[in-house]
C-alpha cells in the first residue's frame, strides 16, 4: 500500500493525477507536463517531493563519518553550505546521489533519493565509521517542497526576511521563517532554473504551501503545482542524472560524468580503490534526435551494426520542441553516427553537449 | 455512430470504410500528444492489433486497429499538427477497408459505462 504524504490531500483538490512512485501516491500531473515545465522556465513550479529522504548527522565525528561514505570531499565546507556527491559501493558503482548540507561543524544532513532511502539507511549504519557520530533517518517527519522558476526568489521574499533567504546556489539556511512557519531553505533544485528546497514538519506542510500561493499572489506571480511528469522533463533538459537510469549500484561511477563530485585523491572513502584502479569503458552523453520521434530510456544505440550501449532516460523536450535523451555508450563510438533503435525502426541520434538547456543568465 | 473499442479508439462507418480515432478518454490520459505515427496506406490491419503510435510528452501509445482490413487513407495533417488529436474530438487517424465484419465494439453508451 503506497503512502501518502502530508500534502496529498492538497495534490487532490487541485486536480492532480495521482500514481505510485518510489512508494508513495504523488502526483505525475495536474495541467499537463508541457503547461508546467513552461510554468517552471518562464515563471514558477511549485512540486511536492516529500518522497525524498532526509537523514542527519550530528556529533563531532560528523564530517570525518560522511567523509569516508562520500566520494566528494566533504572537509572544509562552511556552515549554511550544500555539496552534491555520490555514495560509492566498493565496486566503484553508485548506491545513490545525494547532497549533503553543513548546519555547522557537529551537524549535517544528507537528503537522498526515495526509492534508495531504506537501502540507504542501511548502507549508512553498515559503514559509518569512527567516534562520536549519531545517525538518524527524519524522512517520514519532513516535508519537502520545491519552489523553483525564473520567479521563485520573488515569491520567497514576500514572505521570509531577505537576509534570511540564502543568496547563493548550493547554500541554505537551517531556521527561515517562512510566513511564520520555520523552514530549512536551500538553493537547490532538479529542474536547470533558480529556485529553493523547503523542508518543514509535516504538520505545517500544508501551511507552507497556502502561504506560497498567498505569496505568489502578493508578489503577482503565477505558481502552478508541477507533477512528477515535470519535473523528470526538466531534469532531462538540465542534463541532471536520475539515479536507476544513469546511475546504479552497477554503473561505474567513474563512467557518470560525475568527476567533479569524485575526489579520488582525498584520502580514504569506501569503493575509493575501485574508483581510482577504474578504466572507464563508458561515458554518459546527451543526443537529441535528428528528426521525428521519442527515444526513451532503454533503447538499444547503434553505431552502423555495432550495438553500443543504450539510452538511459529520453523524453520531448517542452524547450527544445525535439526529442533528447541521455545514452550510455562506449567511448570509442561518442563521436561516430549514433542511431537509437525504438521498437524495431532506427532513428538517427546527434549528440550534442549537456545540458540541453542553460538558464539565461540574469541581466 | 461512432463506435468503441475497449483500448479506447473509435470507429466511423462512412461510404463503406471505417474511420478510426481515440477517444476522448484516450486524449486525456495521453496529455500531450506530440507525434502521431501513421500507418503506410496499403497496410494490413487486424482488429485488436497495433495500427499504429501516438508519442506524448508521458509515454507512448500504440493505436489498435478495430477491424480487419487494409489503410485505405491516413490523415497527413496530423504529421504537421498532432494538436488537431486534441482539439477535434472528430479527428480521425486512419481508415480501414474492412475484410471482415467488425465485432465487440460498443456504442458510446456501453463505452462510458464501461469507462466508469
Amino acid at each position: 500500500m503506497a503512502r501518502k504524504t502530508a500534502l496529498y490531500d492538497r495534490h487532490i483538490a487541485l486536480g492532480g493525477k495521482m500514481v505510485e512512485f518510489a512508494g508513495y501516491m504523488l502526483p505525475v500531473q495536474y495541467s499537463g507536463i508541457t503547461l508546467e515545465h513552461r510554468a517552471v522556465r518562464q515563471e514558477a513550479g511549485i512540486f511536492d517531493v516529500s518522497h525524498m529522504g532526509e537523514f542527519l548527522f550530528t556529533g563531532e565525528g560528523a564530517e570525518e563519518a560522511l567523509n569516508r561514505l562520500l566520494t566528494n570531499d566533504i572537509r572544509g565546507m562552511r556552515d549554511g553550505q550544500a555539496r552534491y556527491s555520490l555514495m560509492a559501493n566498493e565496486r566503484g558503482g553508485a548506491v545513490d546521489d545525494v547532497i549533503v548540507g553543513r548546519e555547522r561543524a557537529d551537524k549535517f544532513w544528507m537528503v537522498v533519493n526515495a526509492a534508495n532511502r531504506d537501502k540507504d539507511a542501511e548502507w549508512v549504519k553498515a559503514h559509518l565509521t569512527g567516534e562520536g557520530v549519531r545517525f538518524r533517518d527524519v524522512s517520514d517527519d519532513v516535508t519537502q517542497v520545491a519552489l523553483q522558476g525564473p520567479a521563485a526568489e520573488k515569491i520567497l521574499s514576500a514572505v521570509a526576511k531577505k537576509e534570511d533567504i540564502p543568496a547563493k546556489y548550493y547554500t541554505f539556511s537551517p531556521d527561515v521563517s517562512v510566513g511564520g512557519v520555520s523552514a530549512v531553505v536551500a538553493r537547490t533544485g532538479y529542474t536547470g532554473e533558480d529556485g529553493f528546497e523547503l523542508y518543514v514538519m509535516n504538520a505545517v506542510g500544508e501551511r507552507l504551501c497556502d502561504i506560497l500561493d498567498d505569496a505568489a499572489k502578493a508578489a503577482g506571480v503565477t505558481l502552478t503545482p508541477c507533477g512528477l511528469g515535470a519535473r523528470d522533463t526538466l531534469r532531462l533538459e538540465a542534463g541532471m542524472p536520475l539515479y536507476g537510469h544513469e546511475l546504479g549500484e552497477d554503473i561505474p561511477v567513474t563512467e557518470t560524468g560525475l568527476g567533479f563530485a569524485i575526489k579520488k585523491d582525498k584520502g580514504e572513502f569506501v569503493g575509493r580503490e575501485a574508483i581510482a584502479g577504474h578504466v572507464p569503458e563508458y561515458c554518459r552523453v546527451g543526443a537529441r534526435v535528428a528528426g521525428r520521434g521519442i527515444v526513451r530510456e532503454q533503447c538499444d544505440i547503434y553505431s552502423g551494426d555495432e550495438l553500443v550501449g543504450k539510452s538511459t532516460s529520453g523524453t520531448f523536450s517542452p524547450t527544445l520542441g525535439e526529442g533528447i535523451c541521455m545514452l550510455r555508450i562506449r567511448r570509442a563510438f561518442v563521436d561516430r553516427p549514433l542511431e537509437a533503435d525504438v521498437r524495431g525502426r532506427r532513428i538517427p541520434l546527434e549528440r550534442v553537449e549537456l545540458p540541453f538547456y542553460k538558464r539565461p543568465k540574469k541581466a | 455512430m461512432k463506435k468503441y473499442t475497449k483500448t479506447h479508439e473509435w470507429t466511423k462507418a462512412e461510404d463503406g470504410v471505417l474511420y478510426v480515432g481515440i477517444s476522448r478518454h484516450a486524449v486525456h490520459e495521453l496529455g500531450d500528444i506530440v507525434y502521431v505515427e501513421l500507418p503506410e496506406v496499403g497496410a494490413d490491419v487486424t482488429a485488436g492489433a497495433p495500427a499504429c503510435e501516438i508519442e506524448s510528452v508521458k509515454a507512448v501509445a500504440e493505436v489498435n486497429s478495430p477491424v480487419t482490413g487494409s489503410v485505405c487513407k491516413v490523415n497527413d495533417a496530423l504529421e504537421g499538427s498532432p494538436e488537431l488529436l486534441v482539439g477535434d474530438p472528430d479527428a480521425w487517424i486512419f481508415a480501414v477497408q474492412p475484410s471482415e465484419a467488425a465485432e465487440g465494439l460498443m456504442t458510446e453508451e456501453e463505452y462510458l459505462a464501461y469507462l466508469g
